[in-house]
């Protein structure tokens, strides 16, 4: 069953914003959980390539999150923030910076819309301070430029020996 | 300038609903100042000064000399930049939600059971 909308994503040129939707074929209580259950969180969130491990996931307002993302037990990425609002099934806001750029951070704010036929609409409005910030977010790509990075390297080495 | 950069200075550039339109239009064919001009209740200065922040964004060049009869010509490569690192960066995110997917399947399939037990008894 593959009638999941494709996402779609919109830099918009009067905000340094970036949106991000996505439907799911589930409904909302299950996209509500797969955000906030760290469990199941670390199962999605990172590129295939790295294994996330959640170290905070403290689902309330005004609380922390963090994650870390490795490869072979090696650090690659680490990432934190904290829950601004949690409204069960219906939205979260929390702050997002990549520890790699501390002085960097995104108010994010999450919603999850009820679909007909149990489907789910996840809308993602990603707020950051300027727009230099937000363009460098979308040229560089964070985590998974520093991935292909590694990657590159990779390739790389076994031709050095 | 780096990429980054250059996409910061296009973004800043379409900022504006004006020059937004007058790109829009370009799109369609090289345009002369004054024709760019026509539509709108403003002075023809006042159009050079936004095709002025096209031009420094690549957005847009004027092959002849600046004069109001030479055509304005609209740079599609600078848009496809923009197109190529938006593109990349909604890929990186469809991949993460593709994960997401088989996520819910599989806890859609681990919760079936229950609902067929329900299902019977009515």
């Amino acid at each position: 069953m593959t009638t999941t909308k494709e996402t779609t994503i919109e830099a918009s040129s009067d905000v340094p914003t970036i949106v991000i939707t996505r439907e799911f074929d589930a409904p909302r209580a299950l996209v509500w959980r797969a955000h906030t259950d760290p469990k199941l969180y670390a199962q999605w969130i990172g590129p295939r390539s790295l294994e996330t491990t959640v170290l905070t996931w403290d689902v309330r307002r005004g609380a922390a999150w963090a994650f870390v993302n490795t490869r072979d037990g090696e650090e690659i990425a680490r990432f934190f923030g904290s829950f601004h609002d949690v409204r069960p099934e219906e939205r979260i806001v929390w702050t997002f910076t990549y520890e790699g750029v501390p002085e960097g951070v995104a108010l994010e704010t999450l919603t999850f819309e009820e679909l007909p036929g149990g489907r789910t609409k996840l809308r993602i409005l990603s707020l950051v301070e300027s727009f230099e910030f937000r363009d460098s977010m979308i040229a560089s790509g964070m985590e998974t430029g520093v991935v292909e990075g590694y990657e590159k390297l990779d390739a790389l080495l076994p031709t050095l020996r | 300038m780096d990429d980054s950069s250059r996409l910061s200075r296009v973004f800043a550039a379409l900022a504006d609903p004006t020059r937004r339109d007058l790109v829009a239009r370009l799109t369609e064919r090289d345009a002369t100042v004054t024709e760019l001009a026509a539509p709108y209740d403003v002075s023809l200065q006042a159009v050079s000064k936004h095709l002025k922040v096209l031009e420094e964004a690549g957005l847009v060049s004027r092959p002849g000399p600046s004069s109001r009869r030479s055509p304005v010509h609209l740079e599609a490569e600078v848009f496809d930049l923009m197109t190529r690192w938006i593109e990349r960066y909604r890929q990186r995110a469809e991949e993460r939600y593709q994960r997401l997917d088989a996520v819910l399947d599989r806890l859609q399939t681990e919760n079936r059971p229950t609902k067929t037990r329900e299902e019977d008894a009515s």
